[in-house]
């Protein structure tokens, strides 16, 4: 009998291990996607945890928008440095320019990241992409499998997804198919904050409180940059926010805040009433099918 | 700390399981205020105005555009007291391989009943299922009693069949709750259209439901998931000659430095380092611990081998008896195909030998299945390894007892089992055994044989009988084989020569072996003085796939001849008796019994109480009868 149990926060960490040394174990050459974002920095933080005391078996890739981040950047040029782990970088730009895709209207490059990611997946020899997509953030990730099995064209089929049962993972695959891995899917918004704030997990200063400039555009808190400027009619603000989510800079709101720890975001996300992505992403709020229209033909 | 809880649905569909998930979400104020906002401007737009609260799970949108849940959703919420996992599973026939996908790693079943259809076909496939896959709580709801006029007689009677069929698929504690998951009551609130129902509402009973997590009272097992090297690439930042092994503990604990076996190769070592992620330094690693160890000898260990203590191992077999559920529409489990199987961390190439019935799960009949399984469709199988598969019965772990099928050529996921046992491939090759409609497993108890080795005199015959008692009154069925009666009847024939006692040692085994097959714990107390008798009778028992634990009576020979009850011991000393055990014919102990007791131990009937623990014959709800009073 054991004589005793692990916490909450111990089992989701075990868990997590458990999936990201599996992905090690099966796939031949593991990325594990890595945007700067926190549950990027957590998966990280775990793959360090999982593989001690070797380095992380994986490369880290970079979807890289174009609209960034100042601080995101060199945050992901830092901490991938210093856990030793080749930092390969794809960039949406490129496909524009080659005309693989087009800019839309607006501007947001969200949704042009899924032709750059399969191109870098093809390109980078690439049979498994762990990313940090989390089952409480949006209906159609609720329904993802740990191990989602992607075709030879990147696509997922929502309607036949392989039956996972325990903690057994079906890795097999074609030749060109390949893998995207959840080690975070059974985490909540409130456990990747409390994560953060028990294990020291380094993050961009965006995520916590600073003043900065910001406009409001659709009922959301936007920040006001090279990228982002104010329209006839909206006014520039300077508020105390901190950033829930790090996405594209045109469209990724903040929120007014004054918690300028881990602890108190932490705090602060357990008292809040609004999911993560309906108050901060402009872009999940076109369609209640927008996210699985995307993941359908690749996205993370 | 809340202690978290899986919680699984099942039920037909449009018995309304993603509306009540949706409910309890939405009444225990777990669904953000940006949700709620999105579903209440799309009620706006019906002409009911009524929340459409499956569109909370429902997450697809060919799911929101037919209205019926394909695959399973995980939903997370908490109250003070409990946190939960909900997976919300689809009820389609089509989609059971979701439902079977979301039950896998559930505490509860949450069954959902339409009050005013009743029970359907494919309410008693996931009753049956939950049971197959070891849910041991279920919860069922009957849904829509606002339909049926909130009838007493009708929750009765629909209740008590579905009660009927839960315990006759193993499925112990049935809760019955009346519901309207669209109106909400007995959901959170208890209701004041049941006056008649005295129970909590779903809720609260979701909270206070006594759960037993799976696969925590089972026995400690490390199957080796990773073997971690230096980066073959680029300056190491901590070089290290050790080389280390990454998994989770199952089970139970490990402690640093203990013993334990390496399986299937058999070698013994230590566990030099037990640390946890990040190189944590542990002295104990627990059930679900992801951990990384190192061993005290340089063996050849991979992903796929299991670690486990010396004197509590899994099984190790290339035939295995196995419950198999089919889950390909295009692919149906074949006889004679060949198959990989994921088992723990190993994949091995296996071949489906036969298919020994098909069940159906309305009548729970055993039907001949012909030579396949068609998608949804459960039967038994016998399965054949080109490696050793290293197990636990899926009774006794989850971990280490399930597996998975995958069609080598389509890579798809076409099949998932529950291992019952081990067979012998090569057994009747020359004399072909007549196999039998039941087999042990349909039994409604499973037999071990329980060998209590000592001197005469050292009082086996004693403990023995205090065994049987117990473990009777405990509800487990029992018997004893005494040696000294035995000699009156089966073993007549037989004298006191080293031939015939070994002779006598053989029957006892082969009666105990087919005591246990029937489903008795076989309780044998005999002197059985010849280390070679008694592993002989060990190893015809793991052959079989039958639990085997030998008891060593060590009663010195001195406290044995003043207790001397029967003048044996003055006899054999005055040379009236030749070649005693103990005075003139030597008795060889064990050398590793699964338990040893000793006269300072205690009397007969705490010594039997102590053993039935140990040795796991009694356990959970039976373990207040077999304590000492």
């Amino acid at each position: 009998m054991p004589s005793a149990t692990l916490s909450h926060l111990e089992a989701l960490e075990s868990e997590a291990v458990h999936i990201l040394r599996e992905v090690a174990a099966c796939a031949s050459r593991p990325a594990l996607l890595f945007s700067g974002g926190k549950d990027s920095a957590v998966c990280l933080h775990l793959a360090q945890k999982a593989f001690w005391p070797a380095r992380v078996p994986f490369v880290a890739l970079h979807i890289d928008t174009g609209h960034n981040f100042p601080e995101v950047l060199r945050f992901r040029d830092e901490v991938t440095a210093r856990a030793g782990v080749e930092l390969v970088v794809a960039r949406v730009q490129d496909d524009i320019d080659a005309g693989r895709v087009a800019e839309e209207p607006g501007g947001i490059r969200n949704r042009l990241q899924t032709v750059t990611l399969l191109r870098a997946i093809s390109e980078g020899g690439f049979d498994a992409a762990v990313g940090g997509a989390r089952r409480d953030e949006e209906g159609s990730r609720a329904k993802e499998r740990v191990f989602s099995h992607r075709d030879r064209q990147g696509r997922w089929d929502p309607r036949n997804q392989r039956p996972e049962l325990w903690d057994i993972y079906n890795s097999l695959r074609h030749p060109g198919e390949h893998l995207r891995v959840f080690p975070l899917s059974n985490w909540t918004e409130s456990d990747v904050w409390h994560y953060i704030a028990e294990e020291g997990v380094e993050l961009p200063s965006l995520y916590f409180a600073h003043s900065r400039p910001v406009l409001e555009r659709s009922g959301m808190l936007l920040p006001v940059s090279d990228l982002l400027r104010p329209q006839p009619g909206e006014q520039v603000r300077t508020e105390t926010v901190r950033f829930r989510t790090v996405g594209d800079a045109t469209c990724t709101g903040c929120v007014v805040s004054q918690a300028a720890t881990p602890a108190e975001v932490a705090a602060e996300v357990d008292a809040s009433r609004i999911s993560e992505r309906g108050a901060t992403r402009l872009d999940d709020r076109f369609s209640e099918a927008g996210m699985e229209d995307r993941k359908r033909q690749g996205y993370f | 700390m809340a202690d978290l809880v899986r919680v699984a649905t099942a039920g037909s569909v449009d018995d309304g399981k993603s509306t009540l998930i949706g409910r309890l979400l939405l009444d225990s104020g777990s669904v953000p205020a940006d949700q709620v906002a999105n579903l209440e401007q799309a009620a706006m737009r019906q002409r009911d105005r009524l929340l459409d609260l499956a569109r909370l799970t429902d997450g697809l949108r060919a799911e929101r555009e037919q209205g019926i849940t394909i695959d399973v959703a995980y939903r997370y919420f908490s109250t003070p007291r409990r946190r939960f996992i909900l997976a919300d599973t689809p009820g389609h026939f089509h989609y059971t391989r979701n439902m079977v996908t979301g039950a896998s790693g559930a505490d509860v079943a949450l069954v959902l009943v339409d009050a005013s259809r009743g029970p359907t076909s494919q309410t008693r496939r996931h009753i049956y299922i939950a049971g197959l896959l070891g849910v041991r709580q279920m919860v069922v709801c009957l849904n829509k009693m606002d339909l049926v006029g909130w009838s007493f007689e009708r929750f009765d009677e629909m209740g008590s069949e579905l009660v009927r069929y839960a315990r006759a698929v193993g499925l112990s504690g049935v809760e019955l709750v009346p519901i309207s998951a669209l109106l909400g009551d007995n959901i959170v609130n208890a209701s004041a259209n049941t006056p008649w129902y005295e129970g909590k509402p779903l809720l609260e009973l979701l909270e206070t439901l006594e759960v037993r997590p799976a696969g925590r009272r089972s026995s400690p097992r490390l199957a080796v998931q990773y073997v971690v090297r230096k980066h073959p690439s680029g300056p190491s930042s901590a070089p290290f000659r050790a080389r280390y092994y990454a998994g989770t503990v199952t089970g139970g604990s490990f402690v640093a430095g203990q013993e334990v076996v390496v399986l299937p190769a058999g070698r013994r070592t230590r566990l030099a380092e037990l640390r946890g992620p990040g190189g944590r330094a542990l002295e104990e690693a627990t059930h679900a611990q992801a951990v990384t160890v190192s061993l005290a000898d340089d063996l050849d260990v991979g992903r796929g081998d299991v670690l486990s203590p010396p004197d509590d191992q899994p099984l190790v077999a290339r035939g295995l008896e196995a419950m198999v559920c089919a889950m390909s529409e295009a692919q149906p489990l074949a006889s004679g195909s060949t198959y990989h199987m994921l088992v723990g961390r190993a994949l091995h190439t296996v071949r489906l030998q036969s298919l020994v019935h098909r069940v159906d799960t309305d009548t729970l009949a055993l039907e001949d299945p012909g030579p396949t399984l068609g998608l949804n469709e459960i039967g038994r199988a016998e399965i054949v390894s080109d490696t050793e598969v290293v197990f636990d019965p899926y009774r006794t772990s989850r971990h280490t007892g399930g597996f998975v099928l995958v069609d080598p050529g389509s890579k798809l996921t076409v099949g998932a089992g529950t291992i019952l046992g081990a067979f012998d491939p090569e057994a009747g090759r020359q004399v072909v055994r007549y196999r039998g409609q039941v087999s042990r497993f349909d039994r409604c108890s499973q037999g071990a044989t329980v060998w209590l080795t000592g001197l005469p005199a050292a009082g086996k015959s004693t403990l023995g009988a205090c065994l049987e008692r117990l473990l009777v009154e405990a509800g487990r069925p029992a018997y004893l084989i005494d040696g000294d009666n035995v000699r009156h009847g089966l073993c007549a024939d037989l004298g006191f020569g080293p031939k015939d006692r070994q002779e006598n040692v053989r029957r006892l085994g082969e009666l105990a072996k087919l005591f246990a097959d029937a489903g008795l714990v076989a309780v044998v107390a005999a002197v059985s003085p010849y280390r070679q008798g008694r592993e002989e009778v060990r190893r015809s028992h793991e052959k079989a796939g039958l639990p085997f634990f030998e008891v060593h009576v060590d009663t010195p020979v001195e406290t044995c001849e003043l207790r001397d009850p029967k003048g044996l011991y003055a006899k054999a000393r005055s040379g009236e008796l030749d070649g005693f055990t103990g005075v003139d014919d030597p008795y060889e102990p064990p050398a590793k019994p699964e338990a040893t007791v000793r006269p300072q131990d205690g009397g007969p009937a705490l010594v039997a109480a102590a053993l039935a623990r140990h040795l796991g014959l009694v356990g959970g709800e039976l373990e207040e009868l077999a304590a000492p009073a």
